[in-house]
């Protein structure tokens, strides 16, 4: 069993340069993560926005440099990789986003996305192959080529916009996919049809898939690891059927019961007052949670494949424990 | 910080019965007139609200849900034009007023807490003076000036009432995290104590835990403000935690309106029967479905009835021709009666003539 991406200990600072005057940011803080080469998995990354979870992403993708710690490509040292290595890692670790088109030349027809990185990484030798392959890729996520090839990207709905992305990332036989929101703001059927393509691709095509997202809801209907993020940490992790129904931190429960549920029987309880991140600007940042960054912490296994995060605090202030026995105490969340 | 996060099994749904209607919109339509043709994107709805109540409107994007909420606030652009139809807001008509009266209506009488906020405040503006805008426009031309002391502490006021500082508003919008900017427009909304706050999708792109505060926020304006509220949106989660009742809308009709208990557990048009079926739920781990196929396009719609095409429910090609009326199959629970799309049709046949 080989690892195909390591991060082991991986922090990113922002800030604190010369004549930054507003401090450091932690955005990533000692992030311990693994994706295999031979088993397939779906590991969601989860979190509020300033959880670091997209810093992660970008970490990962390898377009910013860790500050602290270690990220490994195929057992190198990422630092270390030859110009040839850095090309195979930027196949091998693709990248969805959320409608790609928004960001594209709308001059452009649809076969321009598709061709574009064929000839960056010369995939084919001549035009006949290129075209097969691209045929291939819309076949594979369900898109009839001549209804798709030769439109412009107004021409084609949602739905079949977002499959030429997977089928652009899929082209280029990657091992890893990297979705960062791939479903916010999209309606049911449309959020079933790329969720069920994401399944598909670990199931058929053997990738594993890092699935970046606040929503826990679907994380749980498709992901087999979670991470919770919050200020950068790790808070929570493991066996997205173990940690979802029996969450142990206070912030993956705050989170969990954030969610509004469909059933007119089950509603919030009571009002929740603005948190630390909500009253940004207004001088009153708090510690939540007793997390501070770069504070001395370990992780509990709980369960076989559950672990929490335990920050060790010094006197004063509430300490982790506290939070996480008092959130237990509530009994399982319904 | 409140950790307290036990769920009150609530069937908290005000009685609003003997109430009169704030909000009643008859016979609606928005039409865009384009090249190829009339978009019809509202096209016949009726609802009606009452104070105090807080109604959702739900469909998938395009369904027109949004279109009526802005042309219920006039605020519709060509070539957006109202077609036909009446919005009663406390028995005046909307439709019919001058563009000045119907200024003078917005805010004072009917406010909008928009979509997306930020897009909405003046980046260049302090806080507090975008919210004294709305209030120093409609002060009637012969009355004195409020003094500066007593603006100030009115905008204190309403910032104190939606969750945020006083000090937010010697702030800049980008100053704000997305979440304080749409309480800063909660804040315009209610400054002038509207009766009817209509609310479009307003914790789109917002996390979790911020959207909950900010629904459970105008949750409590409403309340106190004994506000009628539509609440538009796209998301059942949101709307089985905020409503008192339902509509949901597809290609531009109403095929449903019921109390939000009955549309979650006996919705009885095929269209909200599988929105609510498609709702990943946090219980189980099962196969996701979406809604087979697609909304048809609002050029060319289908005579007689639009969902039949994506309809499981087996009918004739003579069923799905017939128009559908909307009735009431009980109090307060109103359905789009077709063959193709109501499975139960034969129990309420009798109420329709076809």
């Amino acid at each position: 069993m080989s690892a195909l991406l390591e991060l082991q200990d991986v922090t990113k600072v922002f800030g604190g340069g010369f004549l930054d005057t507003r401090g450091v940011t932690v955005a990533v803080d000692r992030v311990t993560l693994t994706i295999e080469e031979d088993i397939p998995r779906i590991i969601t990354i989860a979190g509020e926005s300033g959880s670091g979870k997209t810093t992660l992403a970008r970490l990962l993708l390898g377009s910013i440099e860790p500050t602290s710690g270690t990220m490994l490509y195929r057992g190198k040292d990422f630092s270390g990789l030859s110009r040839r290595e850095r090309r195979e890692f930027r196949r091998e670790v693709q990248p969805i986003f959320q409608d790609p088109f928004e960001s594209y030349n709308p001059f452009y027809k649809v076969d321009h996305v598709l061709h574009s990185p064929i000839k960056n990484f010369k995939l084919v030798s001549s035009r006949d192959e290129r075209d097969r392959l691209v045929e291939e890729a819309l076949l594979m996520v369900g898109l009839q080529p001549d209804e798709t090839l030769g439109r412009f990207p107004h021409q084609l709905s949602g739905g079949q916009r977002q499959r030429i992305m997977v089928a652009r990332a899929l082209m280029l036989k990657p091992r890893v996919i990297l979705a960062d929101e791939p479903v916010s703001m999209v309606d049911a059927s449309l959020r079933a049809t790329i969720l069920e393509s994401i399944q598909d691709m670990k199931r058929e095509l053997g990738i594993s898939v890092l699935y970046i997202t606040h929503d826990l809801t679907t994380a749980f209907q498709i992901s087999d690891e979670i991470l919770i993020m919050y200020r950068g940490n790790v808070v929570e992790y493991g066996d997205v059927t173990k940690v979802i129904p029996n969450p142990q931190h206070a912030y993956t429960r705050m989170l969990i019961d954030s969610i509004p549920q469909a059933n007119p029987g089950k509603r919030w309880g009571k009002l929740l007052e603005a948190t630390g991140t909500e009253m940004v600007g207004t001088g009153e940042e708090t510690e939540q949670f007793g997390i501070r960054p770069q504070a001395t912490r370990h992780y509990d296994e709980v369960e076989p494949d559950h672990f929490v995060m335990i920050s060790e605090n010094d006197a004063g202030s509430p300490g982790e424990e506290e939070l996480v026995s008092a959130a237990t105490d509530q009994g399982p969340s319904s | 910080m409140t950790l307290e996060v036990t769920n009150e099994a609530s069937s908290t749904r005000p009685d609003l019965s003997n109430r009169d209607f704030a909000l009643d919109i008859q016979d609606f339509k928005v039409y865009y007139d384009t090249p190829r043709g009339i978009v019809k994107a509202v096209d016949g709805v009726s609802l009606a609200i009452r104070q105090g109540e807080r109604f959702a409107l739900v469909g998938e994007s395009g369904s027109g849900k949004s279109t009526l909420a802005m042309a219920v606030m006039r605020l519709t652009r060509p070539p957006g034009r109202i077609a036909g139809g009446n919005v009663l807001l406390h028995g005046t008509d909307l439709v019919s007023i001058s563009e000045e009266e119907m200024r003078q209506t917005r805010l004072a009488d009917i406010a909008l807490v928009p979509q997306g906020a930020m897009n909405s405040l003046n980046p260049v503006m302090k806080i507090s003076n975008q919210v004294i805008d709305g209030i120093i426009d409609h002060i009637p031309e012969d009355a004195p000036k409020p003094d500066a002391d007593e603006l100030e502490n009115r905008v204190n006021e309403l910032l104190v009432r939606v969750g945020l500082a006083p000090m937010v508003g010697q702030l800049y919008p980008h100053e704000l995290s997305g979440g304080m900017k749409q309480r800063v427009a909660m804040a315009i909304a209610i400054s002038l104590s509207p009766r009817v706050i209509i609310a479009d999708e307003p914790t789109s792109a917002l996390d979790v835990i911020v959207q909950r505060q900010i629904m459970q926020t105008l949750g409590q304006l409403q309340e106190g403000l004994d506000a009628a509220v539509l609440l538009v949106g796209h998301d059942m989660g949101l709307v089985a935690q905020f409503a008192d009742t339902v509509g949901v809308m597809y290609a531009g009709k109403l095929v449903e309106i019921a109390p939000v208990e009955t549309i979650f557990s006996n919705p009885l048009h095929a269209y909200p029967q599988l929105l609510i079926e498609s709702i990943p739920t946090m219980d189980e781990r099962k196969p996701l479905t979406g809604i087979p196929g697609l909304q048809p396009s609002l050029l060319n719609l289908p005579e007689g009835d639009v969902f039949a095409p994506r309809s499981p429910i087996p009918h004739t090609p003579e069923d799905a021709a017939t128009v559908p009326k909307l009735v009431e199959v009980e109090p307060g629970h109103w359905v789009q009666l077709s063959r193709s799309s109501v499975a139960d049709f034969n129990t309420y046949a009798h109420l329709v003539d076809y």
